[in-house]
């Protein structure tokens, strides 16, 4: 190989091939140290700030099928719900009958020891990511039929069916819930152990789709979104790529679900489960308002949201589902390329990308540093 | 010499409309096959067949002496047999080099290379292409900011970098300035002569297709009309009846 090519090839690939540039970098660092400080500093708020990073898991693997792929998925929190049940299912199962344990008569009379407990929430998470990795293979043969508005209604349709169905099967407690086995130590020492765990998925989240974007996986499903047509008269596989995008999402969902059924120590299909009009719509509208199809706007649009829904919940009870509907409302119809979005058309140079030369041209003090 | 496409009475109805009737052509491989005739005379429905995008009514559609007629198009394009579009589509949100590189054959493509990196070999192939067709300057950008005309040539580059056995051309210089055109039927001829890429093209340009094509057929009302070389066409009287009329 010449150096002349080496040259050319250093010159077109330097933001594509690294994981990070150096602003992604400085501001992924930030977010780390907040990560780290934020319990230490605000005692207090370690539920609010796990459920934060909860929260930029939902928009990111929301993210994935509706901004990627384009395919805007109203059903992604099955795979939270999903998630939830089979973890408490085998916190339960490998210890004792989960159909006694959740009867009437025997709602939580089991004690679990310290040891129990860990294994199960260790193997339950595991088996969450993996077992709702697997509904996703299964559903998608299903639902990527749909397209456009009828992917969206069917997904919803979906996450609703089966809060419904969870709340008809008598064996993990129908309507009534699943009590989750109980932290074995103090409630501080419980909001810390679940704080290192959601803020350990957000990261890893962030970070495994950073790389899975930088692969061809990336450019495939970008190219879906573009015009899925074309991807399959070019030869694309097309169901493949798909299918893996929602297998993804499901993976990071699933290990949510488990998460945050034990933290709340009590879990229900249609409250706490699958929520459909809460969690399930905070995804999308997080994933929006940041700026959905690129990295870090899923991020900055869930930091956000939860911090205006939280000071509204706080300070102005009663009309904080108004404030949501305006948030969305304006987002979705003056906005919609959501914040990181008008940055990157506002700024190119920021983001690697080139316009043409000529706007170039009259401003060349910018787009030159990347 | 052998026939790459072979299309055997090939009928196609959509409702009462018949928009192919008993269509019969060939495609030589190596050479360029034109196909001409008047709007609405069956011609994008004729490639759709081809391509798989619908069932046919009756016929057989064989490429390299395989029956595709049943295949999907995503298996069908995986084949070596790609078409490009007569509305032109490229990924818009995506910049040039991208959109070649997305466009790799995908023929051997195993199910965990969609978590490699593309290989530098292959961002050098795709700059390479986007110079051959003149896009080079323009591969940072993206592709839906381009002129309809440069995103017709990248469709072409696109197609190139798909190394394809045969390529059905929609209109490929539909909407393209006149200057342009000459440097287009260039490249189309290169593509066919430099890299043996078999061209099944439908054209309305007749100083284009006349100047390209060693062999034409010319479809009116869904039938075949007539075939033959350039100056058989030019001169076939009721090719000049259905469509290019008395000069």
């Amino acid at each position: 190989m010449t150096t002349a090519t080496d040259v050319k090839a250093a010159e077109t690939g330097t933001h594509k091939r690294r994981l990070m540039s150096n602003n992604d970098s400085m501001i992924f660092a930030g977010l780390v140290l907040f990560g780290i400080l934020g319990p230490i500093l605000f005692p207090n708020y370690t539920f609010q700030i796990a459920v934060l990073w909860l929260m930029v898991l939902f928009a990111l693997t929301w993210d994935i099928m509706g901004g990627q792929m384009g395919y805007n998925s109203l059903g992604n929190i099955f795979f939270f719900g999903a998630g939830m049940y089979i973890c408490a299912i085998v916190q339960v199962g490998l210890f004792t009958d989960v159909g006694a344990y959740t009867s009437v008569s025997g709602q939580g009379n089991f004690k679990f020891t310290p040891d129990q407990y860990y294994i199960g929430v260790a193997v339950g998470l595991v088996a969450a990511a993996i077992g709702s990795s697997l509904l996703a293979v299964a559903l998608g043969w299903i639902v990527f039929g749909l397209r456009g508005p009828y992917f969206a209604i069917g997904t919803l349709g979906m996450a609703l069916a089966a809060g419904e169905l969870i709340g008809a099967w008598g064996w993990v407690g129908g309507g009534s819930g699943i009590p989750m086995p109980v932290y074995p130590g103090s409630g501080d020492g419980k909001s810390y152990f679940f704080y290192v765990l959601c803020f350990a998925a957000a990261i890893a989240t962030f970070l495994f789709l950073k790389w899975l974007y930088s692969t061809q996986f990336g450019l495939a499903i970008n190219a879906i979104r573009d015009d899925e047509g074309k991807a399959e008269a070019m030869g694309v596989h097309t169901l493949r790529h798909k299918t893996v995008a929602w297998a993804v999402s499901a993976f990071f969902l699933g290990i949510a679900g488990g998460l945050f059924g034990n933290m709340t120590g009590f879990i229900e299909p249609l409250e706490v489960a699958f929520p459909t009009i809460t969690f399930g719509i905070f995804m999308v509208a997080m994933a929006l308002l940041g700026g959905k199809g690129t990295i870090w706007g899923p991020v900055l649009g869930a930091i956000l949201f939860h911090i205006v829904k939280e000071v509204t919940w706080t300070y102005f009870l009663g009309w904080q589902w108004v404030a949501l509907g305006v948030i969305i409302i304006i987002n979705i119809i003056y906005f919609q390329q959501g914040i990181v979005g008008w940055l990157q058309e506002k700024y190119p140079g920021w983001f690697g990308i080139e316009v043409d030369e000529r706007a170039r041209a009259e401003a060349p003090a910018k787009g030159a540093a990347q | 010499m052998s026939n790459l496409i072979e299309v055997r009475n090939v009928s196609k109805a959509f409702g009462g409309v018949v928009a192919n009737h008993d269509i019969s052509i060939t495609v030589p491989e190596g050479k360029i096959t034109g196909l001409i005739g008047p709007n609405g005379s069956g011609k994008t429905t004729l490639f759709n067949s081809i391509v798989g995008y619908h069932p046919i009514d009756s016929g057989s559609i064989k490429f390299k002496g395989a029956e595709i007629s049943k295949k999907k198009v995503q298996q069908i394009a995986r084949l070596g047999m790609l078409r490009t579009f007569q509305q032109t589509r490229i990924y818009s949100l995506m910049n040039c080099v991208d959109n070649m590189l997305i466009s790799v054959p995908h023929r051997d493509a195993a199910f965990f290379d969609m978590f490699k990196p593309y290989p530098n070999e292959m961002r050098e192939k795709a700059e390479d292409l986007l110079e051959f067709v003149g896009l080079y300057e323009k591969r940072k950008l993206r592709a839906g900011d381009l002129s309809f005309g440069q995103q017709k040539l990248l469709e072409f580059a696109m197609a190139l970098m798909n190394e394809p056995e045969v390529l059905l051309l929609d209109e490929p210089t539909a909407g393209i300035n006149p200057t342009l055109i000459n440097g287009l039927i260039d490249r189309l001829k290169r593509a066919n002569t430099d890299f043996g890429i078999t061209l099944f093209v439908i054209e309305h340009n007749m100083r284009v297709i006349m100047n390209m094509a060693d062999t034409i057929y010319c479809l009116a009302h869904g039938e075949l009309l007539a075939e033959g070389a350039p100056s058989e066409i030019q001169n076939d009287q009721r090719v000049i009846d259905a469509y290019l009329g008395a000069h």
